[in-house]
Formats: C-alpha cells, sequence, structure tokens
C-alpha cells in the first residue's frame, strides 16, 4: 500500500540536515547513509550520497528526475551474475 | 463503421463497450463519454451519425490521453526509470516483475515462454 499524501513523503531528518549543513559550507563530499527508505526531495539534486546495500556503500549523484525515488533504490541489494556455466 | 481517432474502427456493439477497444478508454471512461456527449447507451456503434462521431472524437481528444500518445508516454516513464537506474528500471531491463513479485515460479508473463534447462535437479546435487 502506497503512503497516505497526509504524511508527505518520508526523509530521513538526520540525512536532510547533513544535506543541509554540506550546502551552506559549500562541501561536495559523498554522505555515507542507511536511510534507504528516505525519499530524494529537491534539496538532494546536486549532492552525492554513499547509499548502503548490505555490504558496501554505493555512490549515487543525484539528479532531477531521481526526485520522489527512494534511495535504496539506487543501490541494488542482490548481485547475480547468471547461472553457473555447464561443465 | 465509424471510425474514431485515426485507426479506430469499433464494431456493431453498443455504444460505451466498442469505445472500450481503444487503447486508454475502460468502461468506466467510456460511459462517462457517452454520457458527456449525450449519446444513448444502448445505441450501436454504427447507428452514430457523422455529427455524434465528430462530437465523441472531439471529446475524447480534449479529455484523455489515448492510443498512441499513452503508449508513447507509458514508454517514456519506463525509459525514465532505465536511465535513473532505479531498481525497477534494473527490473525492466532485465523483463523481470518490478512489484516484488516471486520469481522461483510463475512470472511468465515478463519471462516469457519456458527455458528447460537439461538436468537442473541433478547439476544441483
Amino acid at each position: 500500500m502506497s503512503r497516505s499524501s497526509k504524511k508527505g513523503p518520508y526523509v530521513d531528518l538526520k540525512l536532510l540536515g547533513k544535506v543541509e549543513e554540506q550546502k551552506e559550507n559549500g562541501k561536495r563530499q559523498p554522505i555515507k547513509t542507511w536511510a534507504r527508505s528516505c525519499t530524494i526531495v529537491p534539496d538532494f539534486i546536486g549532492h552525492t550520497f554513499s547509499i548502503h546495500n548490505g555490504k558496501g556503500f554505493v555512490q549515487l549523484m543525484v539528479t532531477d528526475n531521481m526526485v520522489g525515488h527512494k534511495l535504496g533504490e539506487f543501490a541494488p541489494t542482490r548481485n547475480f551474475r547468471g547461472h553457473a556455466a555447464k561443465k | 463503421m465509424p471510425r474514431l481517432l485515426g485507426v479506430d474502427i469499433p464494431n456493431n456493439k453498443k455504444v460505451p463497450y466498442a469505445l472500450t477497444s481503444i487503447f486508454g478508454l475502460g468502461l468506466y471512461r467510456a460511459q462517462l463519454i457517452c454520457e458527456k456527449c449525450g449519446i444513448d447507451e444502448n445505441k450501436r456503434a454504427y447507428e452514430l451519425s457523422e455529427d455524434e462521431v465528430a462530437r465523441l472524437t472531439g471529446f475524447i481528444d480534449q479529455s484523455f490521453v489515448v492510443e498512441g500518445n499513452l503508449k508513447r508516454e507509458v514508454q517514456a516513464n519506463i525509459q525514465r526509470l532505465k536511465e535513473i537506474q532505479a531498481y525497477r528500471g534494473l527490473r525492466h531491463i532485465r523483463s523481470l516483475p518490478c512489484r516484488g513479485q516471486r520469481t522461483k515460479t510463475n512470472s511468465r508473463t515478463r519471462k516469457g515462454k519456458k527455458k528447460t534447462v537439461a538436468n537442473k535437479k541433478i547439476a544441483r546435487k
């Protein structure tokens, strides 16, 4: 079921704070985060994130058409390399 | 047979049902259109006058996105998901279900006809 629009999008407050901090002092280094369920809001555009995928971090540069998606959508948690070839 | 919006030639069904053969119009919208255009629901498609056809075409054109335009819109949305490499886009690229369905079995619509792998069970041992 989708989220009630009354509540607005879910944004991880800690992460949003970090983005704003970066905006103020102009530094642009990847923000490490585990908040995969955090929605990408317009403020995130142009920032780089390191999103945890359960094993390591996937770097993502947020562009404007990613707004509205969740961070986790861009860091796949499974790695399928195809089935074993016949010996 | 009347011709609506280019390619569509609905048959001799009642008007609302004939309209559903247009991509993007279901029964709900079709009935709504008939109501708005003042066309009797029990009328058959072949009984439509030129004037009524024109009225329907005009109304549909300005109210809904249908046929080619709609198909293009859907494709564009999928293309967007692929370009930004979102999870759903990746699933589209692989032509697997995008909405979390199981893929161990079933999902034949997306995966196509069964591809049998010889000795699959034996090989696993």
